[in-house]
């Protein structure tokens, strides 16, 4: 069984439980959630979280049809299936043991663009946008260093056309965007 | 007015006028609000039993069922039955009550997460936060049930709620922009369906559970294009069983006609229907070189299983008239007469030189019952024999346990059966095994002395589970014996104050029969029946539909390409 990634972004009711149900859903199904992020999406009363799941391919397309028959679920955008723009956040704390070092870090830093945002006598925390691959090769770079902890916000995605016009449509949102 | 009356308002705003429910520490206040209403509530003797007559309530009306049960173990019995409604999509609404707000989440005596526990088994679930959302939640609530693809949807409403004062608005408007079912079908779609159909020189027609809503439209629609009919066993009752056209039914336990027209057709027009393993056999030898128009209201039934083709989603009372109209009578002359053959060739019957048989009873039954008689049935070999045996002629009469297959569902149906259908005869095949597990029911039976002929085929064991030992276990009986420990049924019903009858012969079971069927009282009847008897044709689990056993019950013929013996399981 040749497993897929996909990353799916869902419109929901902004309403205690949703998560849950679509988790199920996944679940039973047999897909792993690498990821997940939720959040106030740009009308109120709705949310958008965005999923990146692992799982057989042929079964993907039930799964959004299953997800788009949950009466809380608004729309589900299939990234895989368009263009689209994905980016996620990582906080990465490095440690540093002298000053050629710190000189070192701070040079590869500035080259994936990776803000300081917080500075200790022996170490760092960086701050960091971008897709999969920027975190991936960040996290190698810094790994000699000696990694303390990360964390990663998960992926959020957005297709690359004008609004989300689908969303408007099927929910007659009137609410002014925020 | 509290919670709890206006609980029971929007319950009488939505029309309900029955309600099957089991009371409790949680929901005592709303059943004090409904002790002066007008709402006939019929108190079951146990929360399964409820959401089984609610759900045949639904099935043989139309109308939703609704049920009402406590907190904790009382919501906990709901789960088979919400699971059997969402399995069977039947329309019903449950309401539980819980502990306070306040105790939620704590662990607090008869508390269960039901809302997360419900979650799997129905189309919408809810847990009311505040006592002012109440006549939309309700209202929502009845909407979803019955709409699009019906379905279980549950409202779980703290304890204080149901006290509190209501100062909202009970006019309050439906909020659910993420729930649109499509009715209208796709004109393009229908159109691309007709000429599929115009094209074939060997279709059929599959007509499930989801054409029970549409049989007025399907009968004309089968009228004007003369096409081969199989009825699955939610779709028992949508269509005439008198007609020409008409195979029985396919799968599993189907028909010899009725599979033979799947192994051999190049087209499937799918109404209603969801593809089940039961009726599929091995998928990959389903019907390979046919077409598939698949139509129906859920769009994540098209392709699940089946490719499909054509896919027409929306309502089959929409649909059928058009595509009716775009269609005329086919021409598929050499087929019809095949598939007619077929039928002649491969009749029910069954062997009378043994002791008394199932199918003899159930045809029995059948001889004696009126044509719009409803029949519940159990779970086990007398279902699959009901269901070939006494096939019923109307639409919503034949009520089934088919997608969760649960033992103990017919009796409690057969109660929601007879009272949302006051004056028509109901009958309740049953299994000595499927009884046992809400025999309760009994008691509700005789309190509002429904006039239902329970008929026990007593064969004394698991007959369904002991077939596939004796077929595929080398005839290890591991466990099926209930011979030596039933009860005496009849003795029981007695009882229960409802006239019983063991009935160990063929003329005694006549005679029994004709009377009950006169009486108009709740009657049980205990037929002893052979105990090997065994339901053939079968297609052996993950065998495909060609590969049928015929067994050694049907009399010696002219069998040709059909497997004789159970040993030659391919
Ligand atoms: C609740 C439940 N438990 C177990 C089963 C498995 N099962 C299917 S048929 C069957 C035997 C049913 O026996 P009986 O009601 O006597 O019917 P028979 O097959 O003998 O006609 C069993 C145990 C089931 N379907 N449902
Ligand atoms: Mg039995």
């Amino acid at each position: 069984m040749s497993l897929e990634k996909h990353v799916l972004s869902v419109t929901v009711r902004d309403k205690p439980g949703v998560l849950v149900r679509i988790a199920s859903l996944f679940a039973r199904r047999g897909f792993n959630i690498e990821s997940l992020s939720v959040a106030k999406s740009g009308i109120a009363g709705y949310s958008k979280t965005t999923f990146v799941v692992k799982g057989a391919e042929k079964t993907v397309e039930q799964v959004e049809k299953q997800l788009q028959k949950l009466i809380d679920v608004i729309t589900v955008v299939d990234h895989s299936e368009a263009k689209y723009v994905d980016r996620e956040l990582m906080l990465l704390k490095v440690t540093v043991k002298s000053s050629e070092e710190r000189t070192e870090i701070r040079q590869i830093a500035s080259d994936f663009r990776a803000r300081i945002v917080d500075v200790h006598r022996n170490a760092l925390i960086f701050e960091i946008t971008g897709d999969e691959g920027k975190m991936e090769a960040f996290i190698e770079q810094m790994k000699p260093f000696g990694i303390v902890e990360l964390i990663r916000t998960g992926r959020v995605a957005l297709t690359r056309s004008a609004a989300d016009p689908k969303i408007l449509r099927k929910a007659k949102i009137t609410t002014k965007v925020i | 007015m509290t919670g709890a009356e206006v609980i029971i308002k929007a319950l009488e705003r939505e029309g309900v006028n029955t309600i099957f429910g089991m009371t409790g520490g949680a929901i005592m206040v709303v059943y004090d609000a409904m002790y002066d209403s007008k709402i006939n509530h019929i108190l079951m003797r146990h929360e399964q039993g409820a959401t089984h007559a609610a759900d045949a309530y639904y099935r043989t009306t139309g109308k939703v069922g609704v049920t009402i049960a406590t907190s904790g173990p009382g919501a906990t019995n709901l789960i088979t039955g919400l699971a059997n409604a969402m399995m069977d999509s039947a329309a019903i609404v449950a309401i539980t009550g819980n502990v306070p707000s306040g105790l939620i989440g704590t662990d607090a005596f008869q508390e269960a997460d039901i809302y997360g526990i419900t979650g799997p088994v129905t189309k919408h679930n809810y847990l009311v936060r505040d006592v002012n959302d109440l006549p939309r939640v309700i209202k929502e609530a009845f909407h979803i049930a019955s709409t699009g693809r019906p379905g279980p949807v549950l409202i779980d409403i703290p304890k204080d709620l149901q006290i509190e004062e209501f100062t909202g608005d009970f006019d309050a408007e439906m909020d659910l922009p993420g729930y649109k079912p499509t009715i209208k079908g796709h004109a393009g779609q229908i159109k691309k369906a007709a000429e599929a159909l115009k094209l074939a020189k060997k279709p059929i027609m599959i007509v499930g559970g989801g054409s029970q809503s549409a049989a007025d439209e399907l009968l004309e629609f089968v009228e004007n294009v003369d096409i081969p009919v199989i009825t699955t066993l939610m779709g028992i009752g949508a269509f005439p069983t008198a007609k020409d056209q008409w195979l029985g039914m396919p799968g599993m336990h189907g028909t010899v006609a009725a599979n033979k027209a799947i192994s051999n057709c190049d087209l499937i027009l799918a109404s209603g229907i969801r593809f089940d393993d039961r009726v599929t056999g091995k998928i990959s030898t389903f019907a390979p070189e046919a077409t598939i128009i698949h139509m129906d209201i859920d769009p994540a039934e098209i392709s699940k299983l089946v490719k499909a083709h054509v896919p027409v989603v929306g309502d089959l009372k929409n649909i059928l008239p058009r595509l009716s109209e775009y269609s005329e009578r086919l021409d598929i002359d050499d087929w019809r007469k095949q598939t007619a053959a077929w039928k002649a060739k491969y009749p029910e019957r069954y062997n009378t030189e043994k002791p008394l048989v199932s199918q003899e009873v159930i045809g029995m039954l059948r001889k004696e019952t009126t044509d719009d008689c409803i029949v519940t049935t159990e779970v086990g070999q007398h279902q699959m024999f009901a269901a070939r045996l006494f096939p019923t002629e109307k639409p919503r009469t034949f009520v089934t346990s088919g997608g969760l297959g649960t033992m103990g569902f017919g009796l409690p149906a057969a109660v929601g059966a007879a009272l949302g259908n006051p004056g028509r005869q109901v009958v309740c095949i049953a299994g000595d095994g499927s009884i046992q597990m809400n025999i309760q029911e009994l008691a509700t039976i005789y309190k509002h002395q429904l006039p239902i002929i329970i008929a026990i085929i007593n064969n004394g064991c698991l007959g369904m589970v002991r077939q596939w030992q004796e077929m595929f276990f080398s005839e290890r009986y591991a466990e099926i014996y209930l011979a030596d420990s039933n009860p005496d049924f009849a003795k029981l019903a007695e009882a229960y104050g409802i006239e019983g009858h063991n009935i160990h012969d063929r003329e005694s079971a006549k005679i029994a029969i004709e009377k009950a069927s006169k009486s108009n009282k709740p009657v049980l009847l205990n037929f002893f029946v052979y105990e090997a008897e065994n339901v053939f044709p079968m297609v052996p689990a993950g065998a495909g539909v060609a590969d049928m056993i015929i067994g050694d019950q049907m009399p010696e013929g002219d069998y040709d390409d059909v497997i004789y013996e159970a040993e030659v399981v391919k």
